[in-house]
């Protein structure tokens, strides 16, 4: 295991400074309800008429009056947004920072297998994701102790571990993509984390969209969705989880026959 | 038993090309030289044998095993030095060092201390600070300090200061006697001529010639300086003619006899006839092919 922990370790930084925000940033989210909270009818009814607005972030189907409703809105897109654009960084960067630093030669250059360094690799990326989330869930759970709001644990949970897999399916994708390149490729991550938000969006303003939602992992991170049914969307999990093997797929085949430089 | 051997080994890179047809034999324990400008093929075939590149055609074998089939229990008893050290950010001189050793499962403490003691790196450094001199000195010990059974080494003293150089070989010798074998891929003529026992000259992807040092030097080719002769000799065979002061020198390919009876009518104050020097025989070999 001598490439995870030295991905790990190379990851540690970057792991640490988003968890920190990302863990701060939801924190704030919770500390800020109960000030909010007295306001929160209203505030509920204003939101659920705006219309287009309101669909697109599906704010017509969550009560903001609840903590659960709050959190599916405010906290989901500080941690949807958030948790996506780390996984796409550090997916599109796992296999072409080798080629693009000139160290795929040093690497390679050792008795070590390709198949086993991507594995090694994968598995560094996964439980950096997995690191992140466990500390944004144990900081969320600390914070609504604190502030003593009335929280549904499992629907929490359900929450945290859709965001998790939407963070899987981004880092899977962009991992395939990271195969098949020699020069970074920061824009491609970011822009298919930002796309796929966007995606959303649009399947919920337009009817004809619709089908969008089935495409992109923010169709089963629905909030709306998660916290009304307690369940996650299953068409759009079985696509999205199809779609991150696929990526991992492609970037092993591609890999394990490329010519490095 | 042959180090490397290769095949009619090719290696196209779409429609460009990076080798043609090359088929090598390096004996285990050979000193063997590489020789080539910038651009002829060494680094892709150096590559290839190490599995970094996918061969497009032909055979390679790394002591007596097939690249494209046992690459890690190759690279296991190879110890390779790139042209262009690049090395993880971030790190120490010593951490690099251990992550190699690492890689390859071994545990390679004590020779790691003594070669950067040798090579004078110090391991508490950060690699971000070295230069490019020291950056080589880390890739050198990270393709040292396993003792491998075959070297492969890519340019290996660019960047290197004369006493480091001087310092370096001294280890590859010390190696080299231990019954390792030791592939070196230059352009700098003189260190070729001074180490190896045997050498390759490769042009545009092919191999021009393969021998000993020794006998590619006895081209044929003498190295003619004449002192005081107003002219050159209109003979066939002269090559390179060059005037310094009063002295003309080229290399010349033809017969004695006649060279000395043009010499008669030049009438110089003072003659030497010897074999040219390795870069000489470079050019020779490089102008025969462009003839």
């Amino acid at each position: 295991m001598t490439i995870f922990r030295h991905e790990m370790k190379r990851g540690a930084l970057a792991l640490a400074i988003w968890t920190a925000a990302i863990s701060f940033m939801l924190a704030v989210c919770v500390f800020i309800y109960p000030e909010m909270a007295g306001e929160m009818d209203q505030i509920s009814d204003m939101f659920a008429d705006m219309g287009a607005f309101s669909d697109a972030f599906g704010m017509d189907q969550l009560n903001f009056g609840e903590f659960m409703g709050y959190f599916g809105i405010e906290c989901g897109n500080t941690l949807g947004i958030g948790g996506a654009l780390f996984a796409a960084i550090l997916g599109i960067s796992m296999l072409s920072k080798e080629e693009k630093d000139g160290t795929a030669e040093f690497l390679f250059s050792h008795p070590v297998s390709r198949s086993r360094a991507l594995g090694e690799k994968l598995l560094s990326m996964l439980c950096s994701l997995l690191i992140l989330n466990l500390a944004v869930v144990a900081a969320c759970l600390l914070s609504a102790l604190i502030v003593g709001v009335e929280v549904h644990y499992g629907k929490l949970l359900l929450m945290f571990l859709a965001y998790f897999l939407l963070q899987v399916e981004i880092a899977a994708i962009t991992f395939g993509i990271s195969a098949f390149l020699k020069r970074g490729g920061l824009g491609i991550g970011l822009g298919l984390a930002l796309g796929f938000y966007f995606m959303n969006i649009a399947s919920n303003l337009l009817e004809e969209l619709e089908f969008l939602k089935y495409l992109t992992p923010y169709g089963f991170a629905d909030g709306g969705h998660v916290i009304n049914n307690y369940s996650l969307e299953w068409r759009s999990l079985s696509v999205g989880m199809a779609l991150a093997a696929a990526g991992i797929i492609v970037g092993f085949r591609k890999y394990l026959k490329k010519d490095l430089s | 038993m042959y180090a490397i051997k290769t095949e009619g080994l090719t290696k196209y890179y779409g429609k460009t090309r990076g080798i043609e047809k090359v088929s090598l034999q390096v004996e285990q324990g050979d000193f063997f030289g590489f020789i080539g400008p910038n651009g002829a093929g060494k680094s892709t075939l150096i590559r290839t044998l190490l599995g970094l590149i996918s061969k497009t055609s032909g055979q390679a074998e790394i002591l007596s095993m097939d690249v494209s089939k046992q690459r890690e229990e190759i690279l296991s008893r190879i110890g390779y030095l790139p042209s262009e050290t690049a090395l993880y950010s971030g790190m120490k001189v010593k951490d690099a060092l251990a992550l190699s050793a690492r890689l390859r499962k071994a545990d390679c403490h004590s020779e790691a201390e003594a070669l950067c003691k040798r090579l004078e790196l110090d391991p508490e450094r950060q690699i971000d600070r070295l230069s490019l001199g020291n950056r080589k000195k880390v890739g050198i010990v990270c393709a040292l300090q396993h003792k491998p059974d075959l070297y492969i080494l890519d340019e290996p003293t660019s960047g290197l200061d004369p006493l480091m150089q001087k310092e370096f070989y001294a280890i590859l010798k010390e190696r080299n006697e231990q019954g390792a074998t030791v592939f070196l891929s230059s352009h700098v003529l003189s260190e070729i001529g001074r180490y190896c026992k045997n050498a390759a000259i490769i042009r545009n992807g092919q191999i021009l010639a393969c021998d000993s040092v020794e006998r590619l030097g006895h081209t044929g080719v003498k190295k003619v300086q004449l002192r005081g002769a107003r002219e050159t000799p209109t003979l066939e065979g002269i090559k390179d003619v060059k005037r310094e002061n009063d002295t003309l020198s080229f290399l010349y390919s033809g017969q004695i006899g006649a060279l000395l009876e043009a010499l008669l009518d030049l009438a110089p104050a003072d003659v030497s006839l010897t074999d040219p020097e390795l870069d000489e025989v470079f050019l020779h070999y490089y102008a025969k092919e462009e003839m």
